[in-house]
Order: C-alpha cells, then sequence, then structure tokens
C-alpha cells in the first residue's frame, strides 16, 4: 500500500498539486486511494488524472465491434505519439471509468492489450500521455451481454 | 504455485510480453445470486515488470479488467533477458513470476 501511496504521489504530485489550486479536485479526491479509479463519471476521471486530452488520430483502439460476452473484451491500445509515457483504458458506460493504466518504461513500445469488462454498449476511451499533454481516441463497443451483472 | 503464466520471446532486438494471472477480479459491485448480497471488491491493483533490473511497466488497474487478467505488451530487449512480472491486490495479496526470455 505504501509503494502505491507512493507511487502516485510522485506520478501525480506536479499535476494534481495545480489542479488542487486551480479548484479542480478537491483534496479528498486526491488523497483517496486510487482516487481516479474510484471516479464515477467519465469526466471525474479525467479530472482525478489530471488530463484535459484532445482528440488524436495517432491512437489507436483495436477492440471488436460487438462483444458478445461483456465480462472479457479484448482491447489494444496503440499511441503513435512520440514520447509516449502512459497508456489508460477508460470506458464510459462503466460504473467507474478508469480501467487501467500503463506506465511506459524506457524502450517499452506504446502499446498495451488487455481485457476489459464492460456493462453495457459504450465507447472505450484510449488516452495517451506525452510530456505534459494528453491525446485521446474513442470506440464504440456494443455489449450484447453485460459484464457487471449479477 | 504460481498463479501467473509468463511468456517472453524475442523478435530481434524487441521482446512480447504475455502474462495470463489467475484472479477473480471483483468489481465490488456484483450481486451473489443466492444470498443478495454485494460481492466484496478483490482485483489486482499495482503490476510491476522488470527486465533484469530496470522496470519495462507499471499497470495500475481497477476492478473492470475482465476476470483471469491478461496482458501483453513489447518492450525493446533480447533473448536471454530475465522477465518478472509481479502484482499486488487491494487486500494486499502478492505473486510473482520470473520467465527468461526465449
Amino acid at each position: 500500500m505504501k509503494r502505491r501511496t507512493f507511487l502516485q504521489g510522485t506520478l501525480a504530485a506536479s499535476a494534481a498539486g495545480l489542479a488542487v489550486s486551480a479548484g479542480l479536485l478537491t483534496p479528498r479526491m486526491v488523497m483517496a486511494e486510487g482516487g481516479a479509479f474510484d471516479a464515477k463519471t467519465l469526466d471525474d476521471a479525467l479530472k482525478a488524472m489530471a488530463v484535459a486530452p484532445t482528440d488524436s488520430a495517432d491512437i489507436k483502439i483495436k477492440a471488436p465491434e460487438i462483444a458478445e460476452n461483456g465480462a472479457v473484451v479484448p482491447v489494444t491500445v496503440t499511441s503513435g505519439v512520440a514520447g509516449t509515457t502512459e497508456i489508460s483504458i477508460l470506458v464510459d458506460g462503466n460504473p467507474t471509468p478508469l480501467a487501467a493504466m500503463f506506465i511506459l518504461g524506457e524502450g517499452t513500445q506504446p502499446e498495451a492489450s488487455t481485457r476489459i469488462k464492460m456493462g453495457k454498449t459504450a465507447n472505450v476511451i484510449a488516452i495517451a500521455k506525452a510530456g505534459d499533454k494528453a491525446y485521446t481516441a474513442k470506440q464504440e463497443v456494443k455489449v450484447t451481454i453485460g459484464g457487471c451483472g449479477g | 504455485m504460481s498463479s501467473i503464466k509468463l511468456k517472453a520471446a524475442a523478435k530481434g532486438d524487441v521482446v512480447e510480453v504475455k502474462a495470463l494471472m489467475t484472479h477473480p477480479m471483483e468489481t465490488g459491485q456484483r450481486k451473489d445470486k443466492k444470498t443478495g448480497e454485494l460481492v466484496p471488491a478483490h482485483f489486482i491493483q499495482d503490476i510491476i515488470v522488470t527486465a533484469g533490473d530496470k522496470t519495462i511497466l507499471t499497470a495500475k488497474w481497477g476492478g473492470s479488467v475482465s476476470k483471469n487478467p491478461y496482458l501483453a505488451f513489447n518492450y525493446a530487449g533480447k533473448a536471454g533477458d530475465k522477465v518478472k512480472l509481479a502484482w499486488t491486490d487491494n487486500k494486499g495479496e502478492k505473486d510473482s513470476a520470473e520467465a527468461d526470455v526465449a
């Protein structure tokens, strides 16, 4: 737990500090463990991540157009933006939109694949961070059976 | 017993890392069908992948990553590298696995 706090602290300190002083974030959101992951709406998740991404054709999402099973939706995100250091995957229709964040080491290619859950038909949103800028793209995935139901 | 299947294969100077972990990845929002009670959240939160002493990928996950999660990425490396993946979940449980790059 300490390590997580430390990592988040170092990664988010500068950006979050600015956001707090600008009144974008309440201190509670910053302090909360995994604040961005707890965010209930896409806007809140973006605020907690302290990003204001611009649309970019350089961000590619590989995901099925139709997912028969929302519990397992394969997603690959590739960033064509030079200097990409971080790739995040969000789903705007999920109760907590932020699904995964990948922080790339030196020499790691700006591409990440995983499988995510989608509760209903929604957009898969990819965000790539490069320097102090963020870029985004989205793709709609139609879900025939939701992955978050009981 | 390790709950992680880790494979790393070199193609030229790029290494493809693939991992499959065994984990329930409960969101904390799903209800048990029999009792009607919420199943407590239980998901992998942090993953660190290293090659030798270099961190090649750090992942932070929420509950919306699928059960028995899959992860794949590429890094600049070579055959013979030692790749290690370690995860920690929201209950503080940990596991790790190592693989030699083939």
